[in-house]
């Protein structure tokens, strides 16, 4: 039971290094699509994106001060986390370009409640949980693509989209189940 | 080693299954049962939703069944309050076609084109609900077509 464990610490600490360049590219095309006018009819899918991001934060951040997670595992949560900064400022600053006021963040209690973060027990529990918010993330961009009615804010939920599936993909692997072999994972 | 063994069988026997699933999913031929539609929902849902807290979407214990927008103490949008009615299996199959078509202004944003799909989901959402009645498990079998 021992060496499955050693081998999800490596298998981490490489992702982690792997990742740090996929966030950066992340927030360049932020940056570019910040500059453009938002349609009024996207301002709600963002704002539900961005509540997506800040669920995701906040399980990584509560998370990450549970003491569970190993130092390799933790260092990968906070890159995540920065991941999904990344996107809800992106997406925060559109919403205020837009004229609207960005949806804010619940409470770290709220948080806690919904997401059962008091049933985490262990790190497989908490990898667990966070595979399922990644694909569900990453599946929900794509579902929200089809809504938006400017191609550039399309192209930035499918860029946010990749970054969480590389999430869901780093921890679906540290938790040792293969990967689909069927096409359309995501959506 | 034998239990090594057996946790790899386990995990093929998962990836077949999870396999055969997405293929019979994108053909239009999802099995009809509950744990077909888990994995569906969790997939196509799960990113805003779960079955027994309120998160970025209500929670879906007992939706089949339930008033339209009325669980306690969720911020409902005025556009899903306004829709009244009862969530059956027929008006679950409308809403994940298009649920800007059939709510206007509502804070969830997806169009499920494959009616199959959709008819996996609502039957797992069914299967986390209270026992729906005869007239709503036709409205389902309709719901396909």
């Amino acid at each position: 039971m021992n060496e499955p464990k050693v081998d999800r610490r490596k298998f981490l600490a490489l992702a982690g290094v792997a990742s740090l360049g996929v966030g950066t590219a992340s927030l360049f095309a932020g940056r570019a699509m910040s500059t453009t006018t938002v349609r009024p009819n996207d301002v709600g899918v963002i704002q539900t994106a961005l509540s997506l991001e800040h669920e995701g934060i906040a399980a990584y951040r509560i998370a990450g001060k549970s003491g569970l997670l190993s130092p390799g595992t933790l260092k990968l949560a906070v890159v995540f986390m920065g991941h999904h900064q990344a996107h809800r400022d992106s997406l925060a600053k559109l919403v205020a370009t837009a004229g609207g006021k960005p949806v804010e963040p619940k409470t770290d209690a709220q948080y806690i409640a919904e997401l059962k973060l008091g049933a985490l027990k262990s790190e497989a529990d908490v990898v667990a949980l966070a595979t399922m918010l990644e694909r569900g993330a990453a599946s929900a961009y794509i579902g929200q693509i089809t809504a938006l009615k400017d191609p550039k804010l399309a192209k930035l939920f499918a860029s946010i989209s990749a970054d969480e599936a590389i999430h869901w993909t780093t921890l679906n692997n540290a938790a040792g189940t293969p990967i689909p072999a069927a096409a359309y994972v995501f959506g | 080693m034998r239990s090594s063994l057996s946790c790899a069988s386990i995990r093929w026997g998962g990836l077949l299954f999870a396999s055969l699933l997405a293929v019979a999913a994108r053909a239009g031929t999802v099995p009809d049962d509950a744990a077909a539609g888990q994995t569906l929902y969790l997939n196509t849902c799960g990113g805003c939703h779960s079955v027994d807290t309120d998160r970025i979407g209500p929670r879906h214990r007992n939706v089949v069944g339930r008033a339209v927008a009325s669980i306690p103490g969720y911020d409902y949008s005025p556009a899903l309050k306004m829709l009244g009615g009862i969530w059956t299996p027929a008006r679950l199959d409308q809403w994940l076609s298009g649920t800007q078509k059939m709510a206007p202004g509502s804070k969830m944003y997806l169009e499920l084109d494959d009616p199959a799909v959709r008819r996996s989901i609502i039957i797992y959402l069914q299967s986390v609900s209270q026992p729906a009645a005869p007239e709503d498990s036709r409205a389902a079998s309709r719901s396909e077509h």
